[in-house]
């Protein structure tokens, strides 16, 4: 049963049904949102995940979280497929993957208070013999997300809470169920400048004392750099670079990371980089266009990236990516 | 701002309202052209002492207020009357002691109608309420969790159908149906029950409201279940349902825990203004199978000009009304705790 890994994701494809499906039309157009993703997490293992908006990255945290039905591939989580699994064993797998949602002000009941909130999945599981025990691992939960005291937040309610607190309750919540992976859907894109780096240094220190494994889903490769041990760009629903921290920030293969990271503001106003500004819109996840899915953007395309649809390949033992105009492609 | 504090003020807010219904209402009747005894007493052959005898009947002699003479506010009157025998100061006083005047058409205390007319519209739009609300919410629920099916779909077009349907016209339908099928057509008992037994009484009460409820159910039942639908999808498409799901809860468990008291708001908010609006208003319904409500009281008092009537039934349907909001405001409340900090 144990694997080295605790997920794998091997072809993993989320289509949906495009435009109106209803009684009168029905028409074949898809949108493509995850199209073939291979990625590999080991445990303990922090991976962000980076693209604009629309590139597939939410979507591909609800297929890995079981909220959303797999068009075709395969997850493996502990080396068990999870894929397509009824509905009791898929209530056991939630209590090991957790998440944590982009917006705090959506993501808690208005009618519920904190405690509920947090007591609420361990009676869902059957976590904790009684009240008391339940109330205490609801109180520590809240502590270790640096709500202290835990009293004084139990019978609030989240509209009385600030936005960096919320999200801590947020994290509150998933950690009660004391998972082995934890999902993060851009968990501070929504906050304060000045709040995310709490939240994130939060992220990174349970993550440490945990051993949790962490999915870090986000548009800003500045927040990256913090924590992820490794990163993966994603583009068109498609992973087009994946490598090490450092193989990524600082040996940027692909066109699309390369213009990715030449727009992160540098705080120091006299140093002035070239910024490669893409052209045009991301193409219509419906109508890809051939070849590399990059081409009509990328600023080096040649005539062989409207016909070849490059594959991830090895540049070094960690570092992967998918561009035809690559010296060593093969 | 605690609970407490949140009820005091609505409390007063209400009472605030009513009194100034209360003058509205008073005057409102006082501005129409036309002298009410005359508008009331029709007949052409009363002679000048008959007449000025009904209009002390009515207490019409009186000055309207203090330096308003005649009943018309733009002529001033003298102004040497003692303010307690003014009509408003008359009228006022009497509303404390539970007094609405006298009805020119019954010639009987208001107050005495408008109660058996009352219990009637209650017996009527409780029942029909609280079948609409079962069946519309329960309804609405299902429709939502089966949302973008078949049955949804099915739902949807009912509901559009039930709800566009002119009450008058389903009630007409309903009685050319219901006269063919055994059921009175009209009123609320058959008369010479009363001297039956009391089982037998019931069972013919029941008839008699048969229709009149059916109509009254179709037509709320499909708005109850509209809204329910659409405020639950909308609370599904949240995240904190999301979240939830991702936490293992089932789908029964989300609705009734998450789903539920967050999408009844606006359905509570409706419910209330119909209660307190269905007090006058199922005039179409009462006409149609002439049932002895409220709203039939008042459609009769319209044709009558019978004054004293309408100004009691407005003012009771004005209550109504501020005393259903209040409910409505303090079920809010227990719903939903951002309204007691807001």
């Amino acid at each position: 049963m144990t694997s080295e890994f605790i997920l794998e994701v091997k072809g993993l494809k989320k289509y949906f049904q495009a435009g109106s499906s209803g009684w009168f039309s029905k028409n074949g157009k898809q949108v493509h949102a995850v199209d073939d993703i291979h990625l590999q997490l080991k445990h303990g293992e922090v991976i962000a995940l980076v693209g604009e908006s629309g590139c597939g990255k939410s979507t591909l945290a609800l297929t890995l979280l079981g909220l959303e039905e797999a068009t075709a591939g395969q997850i493996l989580f502990n080396g068990q497929d999870v894929t397509h699994l009824a509905d009791k064993e898929k209530k056991e797998m939630r209590r090991k993957i957790q998440m944590v949602f982009q917006d705090p002000y959506e993501s808690l009941n208005p009618t519920q208070t904190i405690q509920e909130i947090v007591v609420e999945p361990l009676v869902v599981h059957g976590i904790g013999a009684n009240e008391t025990e339940r109330l205490e691992r609801t109180k520590k939960a809240l502590e270790d997300s640096g709500l202290k005291p835990a009293e004084t937040y139990l019978n609030r309610f989240p509209h009385q809470l600030s936005g960096g607190q919320r999200q801590r309750v947020v994290i509150a919540s998933a950690l009660a169920l004391e998972p082995q992976l934890l999902v993060a859907d851009e968990p501070v894109s929504m906050l304060d400048v000045s709040i995310r780096a709490e939240i994130i240094n939060l992220l990174a220190e349970l993550q440490k004392t945990r051993g949790i494994s962490v999915i870090f889903i986000t548009h800003d490769l500045g927040t990256v750099g913090f924590f992820a041990d490794r990163v993966a760009v994603m583009y068109l629903g498609r992973i087009v670079e994946i490598g090490g921290m450092n193989d990524v920030l600082k040996n940027t293969k692909h066109p699309y990371s390369q213009a990715l990271l030449s727009v992160i503001p540098v705080p120091n106003p006299r140093l002035r980089r070239k910024r490669i500004i893409l052209q045009g819109e991301t193409p219509n996840p419906v109508n890809l266009p051939s070849g590399c899915r990059f081409h009509p953007r990328c600023p080096i395309a040649e005539e062989k990236c409207k016909q070849q649809d490059p594959h991830l390949f090895n540049l070094n033992a960690t570092h992967q990516a998918a561009c035809l105009l690559l010296e060593n492609y093969q | 701002m605690n609970r407490w504090h949140l009820l005091q003020k609505k409390a007063l807010w209400s009472l605030f309202t009513i009194a100034f219904v209360i003058v509205l209402n008073f005057f409102l009747f006082r501005v129409l052209p036309g002298d009410p005894a005359r508008a009331g007493i029709k007949d052409p052959r009363l002679t000048p002492e008959t007449i000025e005898a009904l209009r002390t009947r009515f207490g019409l002699d009186k000055p309207v207020i203090n330096c308003f003479k005649t009943i018309n506010p733009l002529v001033l009157g003298a102004c040497d009357v003692n303010p307690l025998e003014t009509q408003f100061v008359i009228y006022v006083k009497n509303l404390f002691l539970g007094d609405l005047g006298v009805s020119y058409y019954y010639n009987r205390p208001v107050e005495d109608i408008l109660k058996e007319r009352l219990w009637n519209t209650i017996l009527l739009i409780g029942l029909g309420q609280i079948l609409a609300i079962l069946i519309g919410m329960a309804y609405g629920i299902f429709a939502a969790w089966k949302a973008r099916t078949v049955i949804d779909y099915g739902a949807l077009i009912t509901g559009l159908i039930a709800w566009s349907l002119p009450t008058f016209w389903l009630g007409i339908i309903l009685l050319f149906w219901g006269s063919s099928h055994g059921f009175p057509i009209s009123g609320k008992s058959t008369p010479g029950m009363s001297s039956y037994p009391l089982m037998m009484q019931i069972g013919d009460l029941a008839k008699h409201l048969f229709l009149p409820t059916v109509t009254y159910t179709i037509v709320y039942m499909a708005e109850y279940m509209l809204i329910m639908r659409s405020s639950l999808l909308d609370v599904l498409s949240e995240d904190y349902i999301l979240t939830a799901k991702a936490k293992g809860l089932s789908v029964f468990q989300i609705l009734k825990d998450h789903a539920l008291k967050n999408g009844m708001l606006p359905l509570v908010t409706v419910i209330a203004i119909n209660l307190g609006y269905t007090v006058g208003g199922v005039i179409q319904i009462e006409s149609v199978f002439s049932w002895p409500g409220l709203g039939g009281a008042l459609y009769e008092a319209v044709n009558r000009t019978d004054f004293p009537m309408l100004q009691g039934a407005f003012l009771l349907i004005a209550v109504s009304v501020v005393v259903a909001n209040f409910i409505a405001d303090l079920t809010y409340s227990y719903l939903d705790p951002r309204v007691q900090t807001g």
